[in-house]
């Protein structure tokens, strides 16, 4: 249930205090509705090409500024983002995934603008008073149904993460889907070969959707069962976010597909 | 009020304006021009205009056609549009082999090299195949219907193309994007893989086209809302060159003409000898020369053939065996617009191939009576010789061409309640697996 005391959708900007340094925000004054219209075209800035991503904005350790911006004489190549949260919501995965992969920059990506506000002073704040930690995690606010390959180059991430995403229950609305056949030929030119798609929900309709969409998929294949309990981030799939910690309080059941990315088997 | 008008226009069904199309037949046997509904074909071997025989489920296209092609053999048509069919033609006969529904309305339409299969991509972004008949044969069989293979998420594929290799499919979108998948024996599993993505234009891709020197490297060019014209290596994804065809036009229009959103490429056709990429540009009257050297990887601009004041180039075309530059100029779909009035003005270039356009001998236009076949071929895929008609309706599908492409492709913001009220109006079909 959304609280209408706190900020709604369109204004109520001005409640916003930004935290002391160092402080965690509060998600009072960063509600918003759960669902935001991934068809309607928001205005928010969209690189034109990975090349742009400016990545010295999010990841500041990774990329001191008084180096500059070419860096002609670099001896190691620039670090690549190579975990991705799709729809990553208040940011819970990032913030447990971070110590695991402490040098693996990882990105989240959200729709709504109120949420991505929340887990950039979250992370902001968990830096401040985690010197050294934390820095390897940021959040975007982007359409990644849209603007993937905007962000990423070819084979440049080795997991990708989709937690919860909205079920959109409508017949009329699966093409709305985060996960389809058509967006995952989108996820797997992304992702390298080996890399690992994790999907989860507590929708039993949607976790069907979701496995069978991958099934189908000639660049995906199944991981057997016993890799994927060996795998010390499934754990966080069905505990560390918002979500999934109201799954287990309610007592649902989750559903997850996870799949690694294939190359393409010639006949 | 002005948003009243608005309302009733689309809620009467008037669909944008919809730009005349002209396709030349890659061994130059033929030319064809779309116009609003009406395709208008001329042999141009034996000099007389073609009548096309459709007895394969339907009248000719119901609404205006979208988009048009030949299959890189010379054998098959293809047509497609707002009536939300697909027609295959075979070309020695001219009768169509073929119709295929669509769900929606089709924004474009491409044939594999092979002459195998058609592709096309509706309003979605979704683009199908349909299987042809070995020989081109009427194939009726119920388990042939169009499977999706690809699709570029909620946006409006503008141009898709194959390489000439046969290897690669190219669509572009309306959302700045070119996406380049290979194109599997298989086909009707899909297309899966993604080969790149050519990023780089700020607005919408209007148009792509194949071009190459040899039999064994070609790139891709592409023109956008943007006013530029790139050039790319599509193996990589990497964007080699890029024309700003909007300051070559600042330097030769007036200050007051070159308002940014007017100046949007329309189409590009490359030269068979792949030295020269002609340019239509929204609102001027000519054609831009760029030229395109393939080895340096370079875009340059070589010269503009001006042409008279009211005739802006909707559409380009050109053919392997010719050296002719076909460009045309019409609209249909217009309000006020009477259904007799479908006419269209051809202009050619002769000498389409660097070495001949920049040797200063001879005339850049053709003049009517210069044209093959004269007046024939004029009447038959204009509609009409008489000047003083012809200007007066290009007249008034002239100002609405400056505007349109802008408001075609650039996708319209609405206020909340008119946002409302569309969706009341909306009628999603259900999707059937």
């Amino acid at each position: 249930m959304t609280r209408t005391n706190g900020v709604s959708g369109g204004g109520g900007g001005g409640q916003q205090q930004a935290p002391a340094a160092g402080k965690l925000p509060r998600k009072r004054f960063y509600r918003a509705r759960a669902h935001s219209n991934p068809l309607s075209d928001s205005h928010f800035p969209v690189p034109v090409s990975p090349d742009e991503v400016d990545l010295s904005q999010h990841y500041p350790r990774y990329f001191p500024a008084d180096k500059g911006g070419e860096g002609e004489e670099e001896a190691a190549p620039p670090p690549r983002i190579r975990f991705a949260d799709v729809g990553c919501g208040f940011g819970g995965l990032l913030v447990g995934l971070s110590p695991l992969f402490p040098d693996t920059l990882m990105i989240g990506m959200e729709l709504r603008d109120k949420v991505t506000e929340y887990v950039k002073e979250r992370i902001l704040a968990l830096r401040a008073s985690n010197p050294g930690q934390y820095d390897n995690i940021s959040v975007v606010r982007t359409n990644s149904m849209k603007y993937i390959p905007n962000y990423f180059r070819k084979a440049q991430l080795t997991k990708m993460f989709f937690l919860f995403p909205d079920p959109h229950f409508k017949e009329k609305n699966h093409r709305r889907r985060v996960i389809s056949m058509q967006l995952l030929d989108e996820y797997a030119y992304v992702m390298e070969v080996g890399g690992i798609i994790y999907t989860i929900t507590d929708v039993e309709e949607l976790g069907e959707w979701m496995r069978s969409c991958l099934e189908k998929h000639p660049l995906f294949e199944a991981i057997p069962e016993e890799e994927i309990k060996a795998d010390p981030v499934v754990k966080l799939l069905s505990t560390a976010t918002e979500e999934s910690q109201k799954v287990a309080r309610n007592g649902g059941q989750t559903f997850h597909a996870i799949f690694r990315r294939i190359s393409l088997q010639e006949e | 009020m002005e948003d009243t008008a608005i309302e009733e226009a689309e809620v009467s069904g008037a669909a944008e304006f919809a730009p005349a199309l002209i396709a030349s037949h890659p061994h130059g046997n033929s030319v064809a021009v779309a116009i609003g509904p009406e395709l208008r074909v001329f042999d141009l071997k034996s000099g007389s205009p073609v009548s096309l025989s459709d007895d394969c489920g339907g009248r000719s296209h119901a609404d205006a056609i979208r988009a048009i092609c030949f299959g890189v053999s010379g054998a098959l048509f293809a047509s497609a549009g707002d009536d939300k069919l697909v027609k295959v033609w075979k070309t020695d006969s001219w009768r169509c082999i073929r119709t295929i529904t669509s769900e929606k309305r089709v924004s474009a339409v491409a044939i594999s090299n092979d002459d195998l299969y058609v592709t096309f991509a509706d309003k979605f972004g979704v683009v199908w195949l349909v299987t042809l008949g070995e020989d081109g044969a009427e194939q009726v069989s119920v388990d042939n219907k169009p499977v999706s293979i690809l699709g570029h998420y909620c946006s409006i594929i503008t141009s898709m193309k194959f390489s000439p290799d046969g290897r690669f499919i190219a669509t572009a979108d309306r959302d700045f994007k070119i996406r380049v998948t290979l194109f599997p024996k298989n086909p009707v599993k899909g297309a899966h893989e993604i080969q790149s993505f050519c990023l780089g234009h700020t607005d919408f891709v209007s148009c792509i086209a194949f071009t190459s020197m040899s039999e064994n490297q070609s790139f891709l060019i592409s023109g956008g809302g943007d006013s530029t014209v790139r050039l790319w290596d599509y193996i990589n994804g990497c964007l080699l060159d890029t024309c700003q065809v909007r300051d070559k036009m600042g330097e030769l229009l007036e200050q007051n003409e070159t308002d940014d959103s007017s100046l949007a490429v329309a189409d590009i056709c490359p030269s068979n000898d792949g030295k020269l990429v002609a340019v239509a540009i929204q609102s001027f009257n000519g054609v831009m020369l760029l030229a395109c050297d393939l080895v340096g990887k370079k875009l340059s601009f070589l010269k503009v053939i001006t042409m008279e004041k009211s005739y802006i180039p909707t559409s380009l075309a050109s053919s392997f065996s010719s050296e002719f530059l076909w460009t045309v100029m019409g609209a249909s779909n217009m309000p006020n617009q009477a259904s007799n009035q479908l006419l269209t003005r051809l202009r050619i270039i002769p000498r389409f191939q660097k070495d001949l356009i920049s040797s200063d001998n001879g005339p850049l236009i053709l003049e009517d009576s210069e044209v093959p076949h004269g007046e024939k071929l004029l009447l038959a895929l204009q509609g009409s010789l008489d000047i003083a008609k012809q200007e007066e309706v290009l007249a008034s599908v002239l100002s609405a061409l400056k505007v349109s492409m802008h408001k075609m492709l650039v996708k319209k913001h609405y206020s909340e309640e008119r946002r409302e009220q569309r969706k009341r109006g909306r009628n999603d079909k259900k999707i059937k697996n």
